[in-house]
């Protein structure tokens, strides 16, 4: 008996990771939903990472045209990053309210999320429409090309989180702190996260490495 | 009894999720995050344009402080760990590290020996004619 049992224990812990399953059966949907949108976003940083292949290709080909170094300004790319590391922690303080169910605190905290992600936008706005009024729009060189398409895509998505985020924040007004409320919350601060993990990539590589070569 | 199924339902974590933690524990994990975060970024933007540290040195600390800083985010932000609920999402992360290392090294591998053995532009032009 004692032996059947063991065996039985052995089974339920093929990997030896320390924890005894038997049967738990379908994952709940939180976890299902999250984990793929977790897959997802690894599939978003993938495309990303061809971009950022392509602008370490292309950052020397300038054409005769402007190095990184002349057109970087590092002030205002230290604002756009404080911008982004601040509404990456607020929407942390927003997904935590929704958990706890405090509307005050879930608004305060997206609206806050907004306002930062939107400074960003208009500054990298200013950036490119200042760059294109110079003359040194993507079409200008290779490099161009690159560095427009690195950062504005990643631009585009913040775009499209700032969309997603007034969305939840009328989804909890409307239905308010619903399951699948919540499972869509916990994917937009997922999201969020994950953008800001790429702008580590762009801020360091293009913006840093670039004006230091 | 109770404990197993108290185990059946924490073997598995969703990614962006902890482990059960009262409120005041997790916004500490998110400024904990925050600081060092906000430490990496600053070093790096100070590295950038100093003068303090041996020149050559200064592009592989600017990567090594960006890995880092990504780091910090998985863990405090995304709440991506090491822990035996997390192996899915853990699994499924090192799958894509593997695909962006293959892509970002494999190109600029390939393209920095491309480089290297084809004759400069102004060589190819007169071949062609």
């Amino acid at each position: 008996m004692s032996m059947t049992a063991t065996a039985g224990r052995a089974h339920a812990d093929p990997h030896h990771i320390g924890l005894v399953i038997e049967h738990p059966g379908p994952a709940p949907k939180r976890i299902v939903t999250a984990y793929g949108f977790w897959i997802f976003l690894l599939s978003d940083i993938v495309m990303f990472s061809c971009f950022f292949a392509a602008y370490a290709v292309l950052a020397d080909q300038t054409a005769g045209g402007p190095k990184g170094s002349e057109i970087f300004e590092q002030r205002n790319v230290a604002i756009e990053t404080v911008c982004l590391l601040l509404s990456s922690f607020t929407c942390g303080m927003a997904s935590i309210a929704a958990d706890v169910r405090n509307r005050f605190w879930f608004y305060l905290g997206m609206a806050v999320t907004c306002l930062l992600g939107l400074i960003f936008l208009v500054i990298e706005f200013r950036e490119f429409a200042d760059l294109v009024a110079r003359g040194y729009g993507p079409s200008r060189s290779a490099f161009l090309t690159a560095f427009f398409s690195l950062v504005g895509c990643h631009g585009l998505h913040v775009s499209a989180g700032i969309l997603w985020l007034l969305t939840m924040m009328a989804q909890v007004f409307a239905k308010g702190f619903r399951a699948d409320v919540l499972r869509r919350m916990m994917c937009f601060a997922l999201f969020w996260h994950a953008l800001d993990i790429v702008w580590v990539g762009v801020f360091s590589v293009v913006y840093l490495l670039g004006s230091g070569v | 009894m109770s404990d197993q199924a108290h185990m059946r339902a924490e073997h598995d974590l969703a990614p962006g999720e902890e482990e059960q933690h009262s409120v005041g524990t997790r916004i500490l994990g998110y400024v904990v995050g925050l600081v060092l975060a906000l430490l990496l970024t600053a070093t790096s933007f100070f590295i950038a344009g100093t003068d303090l540290v041996w020149q050559p040195s200064i592009p592989v600390a600017l990567i090594v402080l960006a890995i880092a800083q990504m780091g910090v985010h998985l863990v405090f932000f995304l709440h991506i760990t090491t822990g035996p609920d997390n192996t899915n999402n853990v699994l499924a992360l090192a799958f894509g590290l593997l695909v962006v290392f293959l892509v970002v090294g494999g190109t600029v591998w390939i393209m920095a020996h491309l480089n290297a053995n084809m004759p400069a532009m102004d060589q190819i032009m007169p071949m062609r004619r």
